[in-house]
Protein backbone atom coordinates (compact mmCIF):
# COMPACT_ATOMS: atom_id res chain seq x y z
CA UNK A 1 0.00 0.00 0.00
CA UNK A 2 2.85 2.37 0.79
CA UNK A 3 4.32 1.72 -2.65
CA UNK A 4 0.96 2.46 -4.25
CA UNK A 5 0.61 5.68 -2.30
CA UNK A 6 4.08 6.81 -3.28
CA UNK A 7 3.36 5.96 -6.92
CA UNK A 8 0.11 7.96 -6.77
CA UNK A 9 1.97 10.89 -5.21
CA UNK A 10 4.56 10.92 -7.97
CA UNK A 11 1.84 10.58 -10.60
CA UNK A 12 0.04 13.61 -9.16
CA UNK A 13 3.30 15.57 -9.02
CA UNK A 14 3.86 14.77 -12.67
CA UNK A 15 0.29 15.76 -13.55
CA UNK A 16 0.61 19.14 -11.85
CA UNK A 17 4.02 19.65 -13.47
CA UNK A 18 2.65 18.94 -16.95
CA UNK A 19 -0.30 21.21 -16.18
CA UNK A 20 2.15 24.00 -15.33
CA UNK A 21 3.86 23.37 -18.64
CA UNK A 22 0.51 23.81 -20.43
CA UNK A 23 -0.05 27.06 -18.57
CA UNK A 24 3.39 28.26 -19.61
CA UNK A 25 2.56 27.51 -23.24
CA UNK A 26 -0.59 29.63 -22.95
CA UNK A 27 1.38 32.33 -21.15
CA UNK A 28 3.88 32.51 -24.00
CA UNK A 29 1.35 32.17 -26.84
CA UNK A 30 -1.05 34.81 -25.58
CA UNK A 31 -2.66 36.02 -27.87
CA UNK A 32 -4.29 38.73 -25.72
CA UNK A 33 -3.27 40.22 -22.40
CA UNK A 34 -6.19 38.68 -20.51
CA UNK A 35 -5.09 35.22 -21.69
CA UNK A 36 -1.70 35.83 -20.14
CA UNK A 37 -3.21 37.01 -16.86
CA UNK A 38 -5.44 33.94 -16.72
CA UNK A 39 -2.48 31.66 -17.44
CA UNK A 40 -0.45 33.38 -14.74
CA UNK A 41 -3.27 32.91 -12.22
CA UNK A 42 -3.55 29.22 -13.06
CA UNK A 43 0.21 28.96 -12.72
CA UNK A 44 -0.02 30.39 -9.19
CA UNK A 45 -2.70 27.87 -8.30
CA UNK A 46 -0.66 24.99 -9.71
CA UNK A 47 2.36 26.18 -7.74
CA UNK A 48 0.26 26.09 -4.60
CA UNK A 49 -0.81 22.53 -5.38
CA UNK A 50 2.82 21.59 -6.06
CA UNK A 51 3.83 22.96 -2.65
CA UNK A 52 1.11 20.95 -0.92
CA UNK A 53 2.21 17.79 -2.73
CA UNK A 54 5.86 18.37 -1.86
CA UNK A 55 4.75 18.83 1.74
CA UNK A 56 3.09 15.41 1.67
CA UNK A 57 6.15 13.94 -0.07
CA UNK A 58 8.55 15.18 2.59
CA UNK A 59 6.11 14.85 5.48
CA UNK A 60 6.74 18.43 6.55
CA UNK A 61 4.23 21.04 7.65
CA UNK A 62 6.41 23.96 6.61
CA UNK A 63 5.26 23.58 3.02
CA UNK A 64 1.72 24.32 4.13
CA UNK A 65 2.66 27.85 5.12
CA UNK A 66 4.47 28.29 1.82
CA UNK A 67 1.33 27.18 -0.01
CA UNK A 68 -0.83 29.62 1.94
CA UNK A 69 1.56 32.48 1.17
CA UNK A 70 1.65 31.56 -2.52
CA UNK A 71 -2.15 31.57 -2.65
CA UNK A 72 -2.19 34.99 -0.96
CA UNK A 73 0.42 36.64 -3.17
CA UNK A 74 -1.11 35.06 -6.28
CA UNK A 75 -4.52 36.48 -5.43
CA UNK A 76 -3.21 39.99 -4.87
CA UNK A 77 -1.09 40.04 -8.00
CA UNK A 78 -3.85 38.69 -10.23
CA UNK A 79 -6.37 41.19 -8.88
CA UNK A 80 -3.89 44.01 -9.53
CA UNK A 81 -3.23 42.82 -13.09
CA UNK A 82 -6.93 42.37 -13.88
CA UNK A 83 -7.76 45.78 -12.46
CA UNK A 84 -5.00 47.30 -14.54
CA UNK A 85 -6.37 45.65 -17.69
CA UNK A 86 -9.85 46.91 -16.91
CA UNK A 87 -9.11 50.52 -15.99
CA UNK A 88 -5.53 51.23 -17.03
CA UNK A 89 -4.74 52.05 -13.40
CA UNK A 90 -4.80 50.12 -10.17
CA UNK A 91 -5.59 52.69 -7.50
CA UNK A 92 -7.83 55.52 -8.61
CA UNK B 1 -22.56 44.03 23.74
CA UNK B 2 -24.17 45.01 20.48
CA UNK B 3 -21.65 47.80 19.98
CA UNK B 4 -18.71 45.60 20.83
CA UNK B 5 -19.79 42.65 18.70
CA UNK B 6 -21.69 43.97 15.69
CA UNK B 7 -21.49 40.61 13.93
CA UNK B 8 -20.93 37.63 16.25
CA UNK B 9 -20.70 35.14 13.39
CA UNK B 10 -17.88 37.07 11.71
CA UNK B 11 -15.98 37.28 15.01
CA UNK B 12 -16.41 33.55 15.55
CA UNK B 13 -15.03 32.77 12.09
CA UNK B 14 -12.06 35.08 12.69
CA UNK B 15 -11.29 33.38 16.01
CA UNK B 16 -11.52 29.94 14.38
CA UNK B 17 -9.19 31.09 11.59
CA UNK B 18 -6.65 32.38 14.09
CA UNK B 19 -6.70 29.10 16.03
CA UNK B 20 -6.35 27.10 12.81
CA UNK B 21 -3.42 29.23 11.72
CA UNK B 22 -1.63 28.61 15.01
CA UNK B 23 -2.82 25.01 15.33
CA UNK B 24 -3.31 25.23 19.07
CA UNK B 25 -5.98 25.75 21.70
CA UNK B 26 -3.70 27.43 24.25
CA UNK B 27 -5.16 30.09 26.50
CA UNK B 28 -2.74 32.64 25.06
CA UNK B 29 -3.88 32.00 21.50
CA UNK B 30 -7.52 31.99 22.58
CA UNK B 31 -7.05 35.37 24.27
CA UNK B 32 -5.15 36.96 21.38
CA UNK B 33 -7.60 35.46 18.87
CA UNK B 34 -10.61 36.81 20.76
CA UNK B 35 -9.03 40.25 20.92
CA UNK B 36 -8.42 40.11 17.17
CA UNK B 37 -11.94 38.87 16.52
CA UNK B 38 -13.39 41.82 18.41
CA UNK B 39 -11.07 44.53 17.10
CA UNK B 40 -10.84 43.52 13.43
CA UNK B 41 -14.58 43.88 12.59
CA UNK B 42 -14.70 47.23 14.42
CA UNK B 43 -11.69 48.55 12.52
CA UNK B 44 -12.88 47.27 9.15
CA UNK B 45 -16.39 48.62 9.70
CA UNK B 46 -15.77 51.90 7.78
CA UNK B 47 -14.59 49.88 4.79
CA UNK B 48 -18.05 48.35 4.36
CA UNK B 49 -20.53 51.04 3.39
CA UNK B 50 -23.43 48.57 3.50
CA UNK B 51 -22.73 47.38 7.02
CA UNK B 52 -22.39 43.81 8.18
CA UNK B 53 -24.68 41.20 6.68
CA UNK B 54 -27.85 40.26 8.54
CA UNK B 55 -28.50 36.57 8.11
CA UNK B 56 -32.16 35.86 8.80
CA UNK B 57 -32.07 32.10 8.30
CA UNK B 58 -28.69 30.46 8.95
CA UNK B 59 -30.11 26.98 8.32
CA UNK B 60 -31.36 27.95 4.89
CA UNK B 61 -27.89 29.33 4.12
CA UNK B 62 -26.27 26.02 5.07
CA UNK B 63 -28.78 24.15 2.93
CA UNK B 64 -28.09 26.47 0.01
CA UNK B 65 -24.32 26.00 0.34
CA UNK B 66 -24.76 22.22 0.47
CA UNK B 67 -26.88 22.26 -2.67
CA UNK B 68 -24.36 24.55 -4.35
CA UNK B 69 -21.42 22.26 -3.56
CA UNK B 70 -23.24 19.28 -5.07
CA UNK B 71 -23.84 21.42 -8.15
CA UNK B 72 -20.14 22.43 -8.24
CA UNK B 73 -18.99 18.81 -8.22
CA UNK B 74 -21.55 17.80 -10.85
CA UNK B 75 -20.61 20.57 -13.26
CA UNK B 76 -16.93 19.92 -12.60
CA UNK B 77 -17.31 16.49 -14.13
CA UNK B 78 -19.39 17.94 -16.98
CA UNK B 79 -16.69 20.47 -17.84
CA UNK B 80 -13.99 17.78 -17.56
CA UNK B 81 -15.92 15.63 -20.02
CA UNK B 82 -16.33 18.51 -22.44
CA UNK B 83 -12.65 19.48 -22.33
CA UNK B 84 -11.43 15.94 -22.78
CA UNK B 85 -13.88 14.53 -25.29
CA UNK B 86 -15.98 17.21 -27.01
CA UNK B 87 -14.91 18.96 -30.18
CA UNK B 88 -14.27 22.62 -29.46
CA UNK B 89 -16.14 23.75 -32.59
CA UNK B 90 -19.36 22.12 -31.40
CA UNK B 91 -19.40 24.13 -28.17
CA UNK B 92 -22.05 26.76 -27.78
CA UNK B 93 -20.45 29.30 -25.44
CA UNK B 94 -22.76 32.25 -24.99
CA UNK B 95 -23.47 35.28 -22.87
CA UNK B 96 -26.98 35.28 -21.42
CA UNK B 97 -28.89 37.95 -19.52
CA UNK B 98 -30.88 37.11 -16.42
CA UNK B 99 -33.25 39.63 -14.82
CA UNK B 100 -32.69 39.67 -11.05
CA UNK B 101 -34.88 40.84 -8.17
CA UNK B 102 -32.32 40.31 -5.43
CA UNK B 103 -31.21 43.73 -4.13
CA UNK B 104 -29.14 43.06 -1.01
CA UNK B 105 -25.42 43.54 -1.78
CA UNK B 106 -24.41 40.66 0.48
CA UNK B 107 -26.89 38.36 -1.22
CA UNK B 108 -25.52 39.39 -4.60
CA UNK B 109 -21.99 38.73 -3.36
CA UNK B 110 -22.92 35.21 -2.25
CA UNK B 111 -24.69 34.62 -5.57
CA UNK B 112 -21.58 35.79 -7.47
CA UNK B 113 -19.42 33.50 -5.37
CA UNK B 114 -21.61 30.46 -5.99
CA UNK B 115 -21.91 31.12 -9.72
CA UNK B 116 -18.19 31.68 -10.19
CA UNK B 117 -17.23 28.65 -8.11
CA UNK B 118 -19.40 26.50 -10.37
CA UNK B 119 -17.23 25.55 -13.34
CA UNK B 120 -18.90 26.39 -16.63
CA UNK B 121 -20.47 29.67 -15.57
CA UNK B 122 -18.79 33.03 -15.02
CA UNK B 123 -20.54 36.12 -13.74
CA UNK B 124 -19.68 39.20 -15.79
CA UNK B 125 -21.59 42.09 -14.26
CA UNK B 126 -24.98 43.48 -13.33
CA UNK B 127 -26.22 46.05 -15.81
CA UNK B 128 -26.91 49.14 -13.72
CA UNK B 129 -30.00 50.41 -15.55
CA UNK B 130 -32.00 47.20 -15.93
CA UNK B 131 -30.63 45.21 -12.97
CA UNK B 132 -29.94 42.31 -15.30
CA UNK B 133 -27.14 39.86 -14.68
CA UNK B 134 -24.82 39.10 -17.60
CA UNK B 135 -23.55 35.55 -17.36
CA UNK B 136 -21.22 33.55 -19.57
CA UNK B 137 -22.09 29.88 -19.99
CA UNK B 138 -19.52 27.38 -21.26
CA UNK B 139 -21.89 25.03 -23.07
CA UNK B 140 -25.35 26.48 -23.47
CA UNK B 141 -28.21 24.17 -24.39
CA UNK B 142 -31.23 26.01 -23.14
CA UNK B 143 -31.14 29.59 -21.87
CA UNK B 144 -34.58 29.22 -20.25
CA UNK B 145 -33.31 26.36 -18.07
CA UNK B 146 -30.42 28.47 -16.80
CA UNK B 147 -32.67 31.40 -15.98
CA UNK B 148 -35.13 29.17 -14.11
CA UNK B 149 -32.35 27.35 -12.22
CA UNK B 150 -30.57 30.49 -11.07
CA UNK B 151 -33.76 32.30 -10.14
CA UNK B 152 -35.42 29.34 -8.43
CA UNK B 153 -32.52 27.50 -6.88
CA UNK B 154 -30.27 30.37 -5.81
CA UNK B 155 -32.02 33.73 -5.96
CA UNK B 156 -35.17 32.75 -4.08
CA UNK B 157 -33.35 31.26 -1.04
CA UNK B 158 -30.90 34.18 -1.01
CA UNK B 159 -33.77 36.66 -0.87
CA UNK B 160 -35.19 34.75 2.08
CA UNK B 161 -31.82 34.60 3.82
CA UNK B 162 -30.57 38.15 3.38
CA UNK B 163 -33.77 40.15 2.93
CA UNK B 164 -36.04 38.15 5.20
CA UNK B 165 -38.75 37.80 2.55
CA UNK B 166 -40.74 34.60 2.60
CA UNK B 167 -41.65 33.11 -0.79
CA UNK C 1 8.63 9.31 2.82
CA UNK C 2 9.23 9.18 6.56
CA UNK C 3 7.51 6.43 8.58
CA UNK C 4 4.94 5.81 5.91
CA UNK C 5 5.14 2.09 6.61
CA UNK C 6 2.88 2.27 9.64
CA UNK C 7 0.15 4.19 7.83
CA UNK C 8 -3.20 2.48 8.40
CA UNK C 9 -5.16 1.33 5.39
CA UNK C 10 -8.11 3.65 6.11
CA UNK C 11 -5.80 6.59 5.48
CA UNK C 12 -3.69 5.43 2.59
CA UNK C 13 -6.46 4.04 0.40
CA UNK C 14 -8.68 7.16 0.19
CA UNK C 15 -5.58 9.38 0.03
CA UNK C 16 -4.30 7.42 -2.99
CA UNK C 17 -7.62 7.72 -4.78
CA UNK C 18 -7.99 11.42 -3.97
CA UNK C 19 -4.43 12.16 -5.13
CA UNK C 20 -4.94 10.41 -8.47
CA UNK C 21 -8.32 12.09 -9.03
CA UNK C 22 -6.96 15.51 -8.04
CA UNK C 23 -3.95 15.17 -10.33
CA UNK C 24 -6.08 14.14 -13.31
CA UNK C 25 -8.51 17.01 -12.76
CA UNK C 26 -5.75 19.58 -12.31
CA UNK C 27 -4.17 18.38 -15.55
CA UNK C 28 -7.52 18.53 -17.38
CA UNK C 29 -8.07 22.12 -16.28
CA UNK C 30 -4.68 23.21 -17.59
CA UNK C 31 -5.29 21.25 -20.80
CA UNK C 32 -8.53 23.19 -21.24
CA UNK C 33 -6.63 26.44 -20.74
CA UNK C 34 -4.20 25.43 -23.47
CA UNK C 35 -6.42 23.93 -26.12
CA UNK C 36 -9.79 25.73 -26.14
CA UNK C 37 -10.02 28.24 -29.00
CA UNK C 38 -11.49 31.44 -27.48
CA UNK C 39 -10.69 33.37 -24.34
CA UNK C 40 -14.28 33.17 -23.07
CA UNK C 41 -14.07 29.38 -23.27
CA UNK C 42 -10.58 29.19 -21.83
CA UNK C 43 -11.64 30.94 -18.63
CA UNK C 44 -13.77 27.89 -17.71
CA UNK C 45 -10.81 25.50 -17.86
CA UNK C 46 -8.86 26.54 -14.75
CA UNK C 47 -12.10 26.69 -12.73
CA UNK C 48 -12.07 22.91 -12.35
CA UNK C 49 -8.41 22.92 -11.32
CA UNK C 50 -9.20 25.45 -8.64
CA UNK C 51 -12.35 23.83 -7.27
CA UNK C 52 -12.17 20.06 -7.47
CA UNK C 53 -8.43 19.62 -8.05
CA UNK C 54 -7.49 21.72 -5.05
CA UNK C 55 -10.24 20.18 -2.92
CA UNK C 56 -9.06 16.62 -3.66
CA UNK C 57 -5.40 17.34 -2.92
CA UNK C 58 -6.22 19.27 0.25
CA UNK C 59 -8.38 16.42 1.48
CA UNK C 60 -5.65 13.88 0.76
CA UNK C 61 -3.17 16.07 2.63
CA UNK C 62 -5.54 16.34 5.59
CA UNK C 63 -6.08 12.58 5.77
CA UNK C 64 -2.39 11.74 5.44
CA UNK C 65 -1.16 14.25 8.01
CA UNK C 66 -3.89 13.25 10.45
CA UNK C 67 -2.76 9.63 10.17
CA UNK C 68 0.94 10.50 10.41
CA UNK C 69 0.57 12.73 13.46
CA UNK C 70 -2.20 10.59 15.02
CA UNK C 71 -4.19 13.73 15.76
CA UNK C 72 -6.68 15.59 13.58
CA UNK C 73 -4.77 18.03 11.37
CA UNK C 74 -7.28 20.42 9.85
CA UNK C 75 -5.29 23.56 9.07
CA UNK C 76 -5.70 22.81 5.34
CA UNK C 77 -9.20 24.17 5.87
CA UNK C 78 -7.56 27.60 5.89
CA UNK C 79 -6.47 27.22 2.28
CA UNK C 80 -9.93 25.91 1.41
CA UNK C 81 -11.54 28.96 3.00
CA UNK C 82 -9.11 31.31 1.30
CA UNK C 83 -9.49 29.77 -2.15
CA UNK C 84 -13.26 29.66 -1.72
CA UNK C 85 -13.32 33.40 -1.09
CA UNK C 86 -10.75 34.55 -3.63
CA UNK C 87 -11.20 32.31 -6.68
CA UNK C 88 -14.66 33.69 -7.64
CA UNK C 89 -13.37 37.25 -7.34
CA UNK C 90 -10.37 36.53 -9.55
CA UNK C 91 -12.38 34.90 -12.32
CA UNK C 92 -15.01 37.64 -12.22
CA UNK C 93 -12.42 40.41 -12.46
CA UNK C 94 -10.54 38.76 -15.33
CA UNK C 95 -13.80 38.19 -17.18
CA UNK C 96 -14.86 41.79 -16.66
CA UNK C 97 -11.49 43.06 -17.81
CA UNK C 98 -11.79 40.97 -20.97
CA UNK C 99 -15.36 42.08 -21.69
CA UNK C 100 -14.56 45.75 -21.12
CA UNK C 101 -11.51 45.53 -23.32
CA UNK C 102 -13.58 43.97 -26.08
CA UNK C 103 -16.35 46.54 -25.76
CA UNK C 104 -13.81 49.34 -26.13
CA UNK C 105 -13.13 48.03 -29.65
CA UNK C 106 -15.73 48.36 -32.41
CA UNK C 107 -18.07 45.34 -32.76
CA UNK C 108 -16.77 42.54 -35.01
CA UNK C 109 -17.96 42.63 -38.59
CA UNK C 110 -19.35 40.09 -39.58
CA UNK C 111 -20.80 39.38 -36.09
CA UNK C 112 -19.11 36.52 -34.28
CA UNK C 113 -20.96 34.05 -32.13
CA UNK C 114 -18.66 34.26 -29.11
CA UNK C 115 -18.42 38.04 -29.02
CA UNK C 116 -19.49 39.91 -25.88
CA UNK C 117 -21.32 42.35 -28.14
CA UNK C 118 -24.16 39.84 -28.44
CA UNK C 119 -25.10 40.31 -24.80
CA UNK C 120 -24.68 44.05 -24.67
CA UNK C 121 -26.13 45.16 -27.99
CA UNK C 122 -25.35 48.34 -29.81
CA UNK C 123 -27.22 51.08 -27.84
CA UNK C 124 -24.56 51.02 -25.18
CA UNK C 125 -21.72 51.85 -27.58
CA UNK C 126 -21.50 55.60 -27.14
CA UNK C 127 -22.00 55.38 -23.39
CA UNK C 128 -19.20 52.88 -23.01
CA UNK C 129 -16.72 54.67 -25.22
CA UNK C 130 -17.41 58.00 -23.57
CA UNK C 131 -17.57 57.68 -19.83
CA UNK C 132 -15.87 55.37 -17.37
CA UNK C 133 -16.79 51.67 -17.54
CA UNK C 134 -20.07 50.89 -15.79
CA UNK C 135 -20.61 48.58 -12.89
CA UNK C 136 -18.10 50.27 -10.66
Amino acid sequence: MTLLLSLALHFTLACVGIGMLFCTVRLLLGPSAQDRVLALDTLWMCTMLLCLLLGIRHGSMVYFEVALLIALIGFVSTIALAKFLMRGEIIE
Amino acid sequence: MKRLLPSPLLSLVLLATWLLLNQSLDAAHLLLGSLLAIVAPLLSRPLQPDGHARIHRPLALLKLLGKASVEVIRSCFNVTRIILFARAEGLNSQFIRIPLHLQSPHGLAVLAGIINMTPGTVWVEILPDSHELVLHVFDLHDARWWIDTIKGQYEQPLMEIFEGKSP
Amino acid sequence: MNNWDNLPLWASLPATLLLILGGCIALTGCLGLMRLPHFYQRIHGPAITITLGTACILMASMILFSALETRPVVHELLITLFVLMTAPMVSMLIMRAAVHRELRQPPPNPPREESAWNAYGSPRVCKRNGGPPPGS
